[in-house]
């Protein structure tokens, strides 16, 4: 939350419409996502009620576990789940195309998919329940005395696979729809109002001559808007648990068809309003332009996907019930990295974001007032000279500028060159002259002139700011080369009799 | 200790609640309290024993609270499970998690008292156990749904853990059985936190009982089992869970409760909140009282919406969450905020930096959306 958010806040409060916190759309959104609305039965831990999903907003599929006390019918949804989900992540695995991977010595060429599956979810609780769904199904034996159908496994590593990556902010295989819509809008209600997703649509989207604020407030009412799961409303918790009983106690196969049928309906009747939301979100979202980091983030995201696919295909053997401790350390630094980079693309994509980095003086925005294309500095080797050209640049009278001389500073405009500040002066005005050293980004020249272009025009208005989307990710030894005296390299997960022969009351 | 049943004549909080009987002050109910303190509206309703959900429905507002019939169900199974047989699995969890000897199984149960279920008469016999147990004269492994009592607020509130459980190392610890599951050994965080707040409160009442009967208070075990169905499945999991922090958290929190009785008698005299009355007595009383309104509200308090819409009418920054209002010090009105912003009203002293900051957000706002 920044003061920029809180402003946006305050705005869509008094007017009762939602406000842009973005200029662009920070996310990949599939041509071809995979939505699923999936509700739980109240109290147990992840038993399968009911979902929609699929592909084509104009046709569902309705799965519905009619008596889910029943282990053999919570299976049957996973199985039904499965034909639907890993067909489209079959769907996926037609076209590949060349990559580079890693730099310097290690480099090679590689093949990823063109495209990866993106599955769409309501809320944050509906990861936390693709993750359970994942540990549920993936341990699952094929055989034995409480055998699944070979899809169910199959089903749960994906699923685990999809959660694990969902906690990545530079990921978009798993998106939340309640998180997507609130990163690119603010609300005049609370962030945990916002995790509503009638209401928080009510905001952004109110339908014609209407006040948000007021459409978000009667969203609330479960009777209006059944919630978007996967926690059922009690209330209908009460007709549902009617339904069920009698169909148990249906006296022929006909009778309980009957009342299984009505099930079903009562089901779809508490997603299909969510399903249609969801389809909603996904246009408002298409609305917003693409930025320019994220098809970077996607084409990543479709190799995280094909060395999946492959490692499934040549071991297949599915995640442990908990990371070892190297595995874990490894993923919380990638994680950290991952939040650092997607922060400063973000910010470089979107001027709106920059902006929150203006505020709090981490990044500022002047004219070019002068330049010194012909500066040339002492280098590193006795006598050498090395080509530095500098800008000053003239900031407006009310910026803050946070930073120090000698900060390493890049602009959005010319990523590929590094700056440095020479000079930092206030001036009367209250407005700052910043010098700044250039290095690199002039198409590989080593001495003036520079090429059209790569040098800032005086009258130009540049932002610069310390963040870097290509700095280098921290360094951790490969996983074959951890110390004894972290537990040597990880031993691969051995899935146990144990893990699949839990017991089942 | 005064006798906990009749209450004075000229009690105010009674007279506010009138003819309806009192509803218990649970272990819920003080974690609630404690975790919006500033909140004089529901120290009153708690401590006064009024019917929050009723009352909010009196003036409007129908709660959206209720537990599903599968929940339900499943809770009662789950801790009719841990019970069955004797209590065979809590024993069986005893002695994995603190080594209880096997022959011990001596158990009590506390749910009535010669068939008296009253919470007074099982909280005086409760008290009388402990007071045996501690000292050494009796021995029991298990005590099944103890009372005990708390004074919050000026007003006595008679919890009731699952279990007590004695003699692991001389100590007592505090059982708390919850349906939610431990999934490879990893619960809900927030469910685990909850719990070990109202663990808190049990302890705490204990160390009370313990107090008031001169036995040591080192007796009692600032650690609690927690006991939740394995993976998915429905058997009994149990977990040793330190409280060291949630109780120093509760007590402070608990001495900064001001005495819901002084609140009280700082209402007007024709104030009631008896919930036959009709809705304008009701809603005017309600707004004498004080309530300090976050969105969190939402999830536990049944008066919520009620404070909700009053936040509203008078633009508490609170209600847009946190966020914003750590964004807004000083400043107590979100439509002061859009005054400043739009210039109209000059900020006082005191709001100047947060008005200037807000300011040229707003002017860099305007200025960068333009620019894509």
């Amino acid at each position: 939350m920044s003061v920029l958010s809180t402003v946006a806040a305050l705005t869509a409060s008094r007017t009762g419409r939602a406000e842009p916190l973005t200029t662009v759309r920070h996310q990949h959104l599939d041509e071809k996502p995979f939505v699923l609305v999936p509700l739980t039965l109240a109290g147990e831990t992840c038993a399968p009620l009911a979902a929609l999903a699929g592909t084509d907003p104009e046709h569902p599929t309705l799965l519905t576990v009619r008596q889910p006390r029943n282990r053999a019918e919570r299976f049957r949804f996973a199985e039904r789940l499965a034909a639907l989900l890993l067909a489209y992540i079959e769907g996926c695995r037609t076209e590949t195309e060349p990559y580079t991977a890693g730099r310097g010595k290690e480099k090679e060429e590689r093949l990823r998919f063109q495209r990866a599956p993106q599955l769409l979810l309501p809320n944050g609780e509906g990861i936390a329940y693709v993750r359970l769904l994942g540990r549920l199904t993936r341990l699952r034996a094929t055989e034995g005395p409480y055998a699944v159908d070979p899809s169910v496994p199959a089903l749960g590593k994906w699923l685990t696979w999809f959660a694990e990556l969902a906690e990545f902010p530079n990921s978009g295989v798993l998106l939340a729809m309640t998180r997507l819509l609130a990163a690119h809008w603010a609300t005049g209600q609370s962030p945990s109002e916002d995790s509503h997703l009638a209401s928080l649509l009510a905001w952004i989207d109110p339908p014609e001559g209407s006040d948000g604020a007021r459409v978000a407030r009667e969203a609330e009412d479960p009777a209006v808007w059944p919630p978007a799961g996967p926690s059922t409303d009690p209330v209908f918790d009460r007709t549902l648990h009617e339904l069920m009983t009698r169909y148990d106690e249906a006296s022929d196969d006909r009778g309980r068809e009957a009342v299984g049928r009505q099930i079903d309906r009562e089901l779809s009747g508490q997603m299909l309003p969510t399903w249609r939301l969801m389809w909603r979100g996904v246009e408002l979202l298409r609305d917003l332009p693409e930025g320019a980091h994220v098809p970077g983030r996607w084409a990543l995201d479709r190799r995280w996907f094909s060395e999946y696919a492959e490692y499934l295909d040549a071991d297949g053997r599915p995640q442990a019930r908990r990371d070892q401790a190297v595995r874990a350390a490894r993923r919380l630094a990638r994680l950290e990295d991952a939040v650092a980079r997607y922060e400063a693309e973000r910010a470089y994509d979107d001027p709106l974001v920059m902006a929150e980095y203006e505020l709090t003086g981490e990044a500022f925005t002047g004219t070019v007032t002068a330049r010194d294309e012909d500066r040339f500095v002492p280098g590193d080797r006795p006598g050498s000279q090395v080509w530095r050209p500098t800008i000053t640049l003239r900031t407006s009278t009310d910026t803050r500028v946070g930073l120090a001389v000698g900060t390493e500073v890049k602009s959005p405009a010319r990523p590929g060159q590094g700056a440095r500040i020479l000079d930092i002066r206030q001036e009367d005005d209250g407005s700052h002259v910043v010098v700044l050293q250039l290095k690199g980004g002039f198409a590989r020249k080593q001495k003036p002139p520079a090429p059209a272009g790569t040098l800032a025009e005086t009258g130009e208005e540049l932002t610069y700011t310390t963040l870097n989307p290509t700095a280098m990710p921290s360094a951790l030894p490969d996983e074959e080369n951890t110390p004894w005296t972290h537990g040597g390299p990880p031993q691969p997960y051995e899935p146990t009799d144990e893990d699949a022969e839990e017991t089942w009351e | 200790m005064p006798s906990q049943q009749s209450e004075p004549p000229d009690d105010r909080l009674a007279r506010l609640r009138g003819p309806q009987p009192p509803q218990p002050y649970t272990a819920r109910k003080i974690t609630a309290l404690t975790a919006n303190p500033a909140c004089a509206r529901r120290a009153v309703l708690d401590a006064a024993g009024v019917d929050k959900a009723l009352l909010a429905q009196q003036v409007g507002y129908e709660p959206r609270f209720g537990q599903s019939p599968f929940a339900l169900a499943r809770e009662q199974a789950f801790h009719g499970l841990v019970k069955w047989g004797g209590y065979a699995e809590l024993i069986r969890l005893l002695r994995e998690q603190l080594s209880v000897p096997v022959a011990e199984a001596h158990v009590t149960d506390l749910n009535e008292v010669g068939g008296n279920t009253a919470l007074p008469v099982r909280e005086r016999e409760t008290r009388r156990l402990i007071a045996h147990v501690a000292s050494g004269q009796d021995v029991r492994l298990i005590l099944d749904r103890p009372v005990l009592a708390l004074e919050v607020a000026g007003q006595t509130a008679y919890l009731e853990p699952d279990a007590l459980t004695h003699r692991i190392e001389g100590k007592f610890h505090v059982v708390l059985i919850r349906s939610f599951a431990a999934i490879d050994g990893q619960a809900n965080p927030t469910a685990v936190a909850e719990a070990a707040k109202q663990a808190a409160v049990y302890v705490l009442a204990l160390r009370r009982a313990f107090d008031t009967a001169g036995l040591p208070i080192e007796q009692i075990s600032h650690k609690f089992l927690l006991v939740c169905p394995k993976d998915f499945s429905n058997r009994p999991y149990g977990r040793l869970i330190d409280l060291r922090q949630e109780l120093d958290a509760l007590q402070f929190q608990l001495s900064r409760l001001r005495r819901a009785e002084d609140l009280a008698a700082g209402l007007p005299e024709t104030a009631t909140l008896d919930t036959t009355r009709s809705t304008d007595e009701l809603s005017s009383s309600i707004e004498a009282l004080d309530a300090s309104y976050t969105p969190s509200c939402l999830s536990f308090c049944e008066m919520a919406r009620y404070c909700r819409d009053e936040a509203d009418g008078c633009a508490s920054p609170a209600r847009l969450g946190n966020g914003v209002r750590n964004d807004l010090p000083g400043i107590d009105s979100t439509r002061t905020a859009l005054d400043y912003l739009d210039g109209v009203a000059a900020p006082g002293e005191a709001e100047v930096e947060a008005a200037d900051l807000l300011r040229a957000a707003a002017r860099l706002r305007r200025l960068r959306r333009g620019a894509a």
